[in-house]
């Protein structure tokens, strides 16, 4: 039997990744998507593109798709609220669209200045017709990102999967 | 200080058959509309300060296209951010032209920050985009040209362009799914 201190979650998301074609991934780093940006950054066939602002992502996953490339956003809560206007894009010209979020400020979290934005973030995706897709344990984080991407992917529709705190591990952030 | 419209449809005349466009929001999007119906320009009607953002990740997925993004000051003040990616990226099929009026014209004429000190070409070379320039003559046209269509990207250009309040030229359909089909169809033929 695999204990959930045996899953290592990342992987299991850089495997869906690779499965679904996702060849091009976006991020405003976050410590949670460490090792997962790192496992990206030694494919050679995987671009990685630092952004400056999370809204960014938005056009330029859009961009890409319009040239058969699909990707992925990775940001952490307080970036959703950078990206609402921009959701316009995916949602009025059908693009899909495809973003993990690692949640803040919602569970052992200690810097208040979270809250607000990690609070906010299922209503915010919701009210810009992005379906949240929501992981709590290790176990379901592989299988949740590959329904969220096919979702996505199948039928021309934006999607998130938000990764719990509850799950990352507020001790995650000391340790990055 | 050069005229849009004209200078627009006189690049566009001229276009090799690999190059695509984007345009943003808004003038630049009347002023590509206005040079021609053409199923390799996506044109935003919305989502102000995407256009450069959606022309890298275009240009990421077709190496052997050539993306051109006309966009104007406003569009790009609203996400500068984006020059510094681009920069980091450095595809070398992407030219951004800047249709720069120093104003938001269709809300009448507000100065934006390039009527003061504010420098796009500078912000770009800051960025670390190498291949820029500013265009303010008629007689700069074909250099103009050799830039966007030729030069290794990305190449930035800034045009100052007269401020005028021109006939707004739409697109044949607002629907954002009839405009992306037809331009996707055409960019990965």
């Amino acid at each position: 039997m695999t204990t959930s201190e045996q899953i290592d979650w990342r992987q299991d998301i850089f495997d869906v990744l690779r499965e679904q074609d996702i060849s091009l991934v976006a991020h405003v780093p976050d410590a949670a998507h460490t090792s997962l940006i790192k496992m990206c950054e030694t494919q050679n066939d995987i671009d990685v593109v630092t952004l400056t602002t999370e809204e960014e992502g938005v056009g330029l996953l859009c961009g890409a798709w319009a040239g058969d490339r699909k990707g992925v956003l990775l940001m952490q809560s307080s970036g959703v609220g950078n990206c609402i206007n921009a959701l316009a894009l995916p949602n009025i010209c059908r693009i899909p669209f495809l973003t993990i979020v690692s949640m803040r400020g919602e569970w052992g979290e200690f810097i208040p200045w979270q809250v607000p934005m990690g609070q906010a973030t299922p209503k915010v995706f919701e009210a810009m017709n992005v379906r949240v897709f929501r992981a709590d344990y290790k176990q379901e984080v592989g299988a949740t990102v590959d329904a969220a991407a096919n979702f996505s992917f199948n039928t021309r529709q934006s999607s998130a999967v938000l990764l719990s705190q509850k799950m990352i591990g507020a001790k995650q952030f000391k340790e990055g | 200080m050069l005229h849009r419209r004209p200078l627009v449809k006189t690049l566009l005349e001229s276009r090799p058959e690999n190059v695509l466009v984007v345009s943003g929001l808004g003038s630049s999007t009347w002023d590509v509309t206005a040079a021609g119906e053409d199923a390799r320009d996506f044109r935003f009607i919305g989502a102000m300060g995407q256009a450069g953002p959606f022309a890298l990740g275009l240009a990421m997925a077709q190496p052997k296209k050539r993306v051109v993004l006309f966009t104007g000051d406003g569009e790009l003040l609203m996400g500068l951010g984006v020059l510094a990616t681009i920069a980091n990226q450095s595809p070398s099929n992407l030219v951004i032209v800047v249709l720069d009026n120093e104003s938001y014209v269709e809300t009448g004429s507000q100065p934006s920050a390039t009527a003061g000190p504010t420098d796009l070409e500078a912000v770009a070379r800051g960025c670390g985009i190498v291949t820029t320039g500013t265009i303010t003559k008629i007689s700069e046209v074909n250099l103009l040209r050799d830039m966007v269509y030729d030069a290794p990207g990305p190449v930035f250009m800034n045009v100052k362009v007269i401020a005028e309040t021109l006939p707004l030229v739409f697109p044949e359909s607002f629907d954002g799914v009839t405009a992306v089909n037809r331009f996707r169809n055409a960019a990965i033929a």
